[in-house]
């Protein structure tokens, strides 16, 4: 089952992008076979309502998790309500932090964690 | 009725001072006259018009409540609102009220007649007498709430049969003051001699132009640089109903939460001047 990745660019290689709501990318990944698809993000120039949008896009693909940087109040309420599970990965490509899921190695998060 | 707008374009140019010493110099001459606080996030005409307060109401938005019995999870509601108020996705259905625009299209669209509408508050009107002659009508948005357009269409839904009423908008010409101003008889500028006072009040001319409502300016802290005012109003024809001097008396009275002219009467004069004139202007349409 495919797993959901926030980042920069469409491609394996690329760096992680740390915001949830405004991502350039969700790559859904295989873990096993690393097969993708990369979605672009149609929610990046909204004036509010980006991380609720961004959930919503992100379930309708049901991932078995879904890793990203920060995350906020309202993305973080739909991502629970779909008893989501999520990771939090940092300053990584979008492989390392796939292969770092596959390890254990990532930190899941129940609450937002966007505040400075 | 005739509905007299008080707007500025830059902050704290006095609207307020004229929208309180208008209505009471109107209301010692005998006159009845109401005045809607329209300026919801920061209300300000009951500091100098205390009291008298006889009632209050809330005022509601319509938000949408989803009957997961009926809901099929379509996702329709979800696709449709701009706001992303709501978020459907396989099981599951949630909304945020806080950023609902009430514009009722998520009930429209849903297949399954799954979605109603209930009401919540976003603020409060109160209505009060502070003194003979003058209702004050004051609006008041709820903290935290991110549109203040329906406390001002509730506050002037409350406007019947008076005589005369003195709409005191918030600065700036966002929605907040075109909400206000849209429909009235008439729109008083309060501005002041400054570079700033001058470009904010071309904002205001410009904005009115849009949605024909007549205006005049007020020039506000009047002293020897009232020409920049003056120029521009004489080139685009605009009327210049009445100056209010700089004077240290007005900043002490005001400071003291009263009104300049029961404080001050020989300004007296000024306020119910620009009245008349505003007044022959409404009546030149």
């Amino acid at each position: 089952m495919d797993i959901c990745i926030t980042a920069t660019s469409d491609n394996l290689d690329g760096m992680m992008d740390e915001r949830f709501g405004r991502c350039k990318y969700f790559i859904f990944v295989d873990p096993v076979t690393m097969k993708y698809r990369a979605v672009p993000n149609t929610s990046i120039n909204e004036s509010s309502g980006a991380g609720i949008a961004s959930a919503t896009t992100v379930l309708k693909n049901s991932p078995s998790a879904i890793i990203t940087g920060l995350i906020g109040g309202n993305a973080m309420e739909v991502l629970k309500a779909a008893n989501a599970r999520v990771y939090t990965c940092q300053n990584r490509t979008v492989r390392e932090a796939v292969g770092m899921y596959n390890d254990g190695k990532l930190e899941s998060i129940e609450a937002p964690n966007n505040k400075k | 009725m005739t509905q007299i707008a008080i707007a500025s374009g830059k902050g704290g140019t006095g609207k307020s001072t004229v929208a309180c010493n208008m209505a009471l110099a109107l209301a010692n001459l005998g006159g009845k006259v109401t005045i809607a606080d329209c300026d919801v996030e920061e209300p300000n005409i009951h500091l100098f018009l205390k009291g008298g307060e006889t009632g209050r109401e809330d005022v509601t938005v319509p938000v949408p409540v989803i009957d997961k019995k009926r809901c099929q999870y379509c996702g329709k509601c979800s696709d449709f609102c701009k706001f992303h108020a709501i978020s459907v996705f396989p099981g599951n259905a949630l909304i945020f009220p806080g950023l609902c625009h009430s514009c009722g299209g998520c009930r429209l669209v849903c297949p399954e007649n799954a979605i109603t509408e209930v009401p919540r508050n976003v603020g409060v009107i109160v209505r009060a007498r502070p003194v003979d002659g003058i209702n004050l009508i004051t609006g008041i948005l709820d903290e935290g709430e991110h549109s203040s357009v329906p406390v001002i269409t509730a506050v002037k839904n409350t406007l019947a049969e008076e005589d005369i009423s003195i709409i005191d908008c918030a600065p700036g010409t966002s929605c907040n003051m075109v909400s206000a101003v849209r429909g009235c008889d008439y729109c008083i500028l309060v501005t002041e001699p400054t570079p700033f006072g001058l470009h904010d009040l071309a904002l205001a001319v410009e904005t009115l132009k849009k949605i024909n409502v007549r205006c005049g300016v007020v020039i506000n802290k009047s002293a020897c640089s009232d020409r920049i005012i003056e120029e521009y109003c004489s080139a685009g024809r605009i009327r210049v109903l009445g100056k209010i001097p700089y004077d240290d008396r007005i900043a002490r009275t005001y400071s003291e939460g009263k009104a300049i002219v029961t404080e001050i009467p020989d300004l007296v004069a000024v306020f119910s001047s620009i009245y008349d004139k505003t007044k022959k202007e409404v009546c030149t349409q």
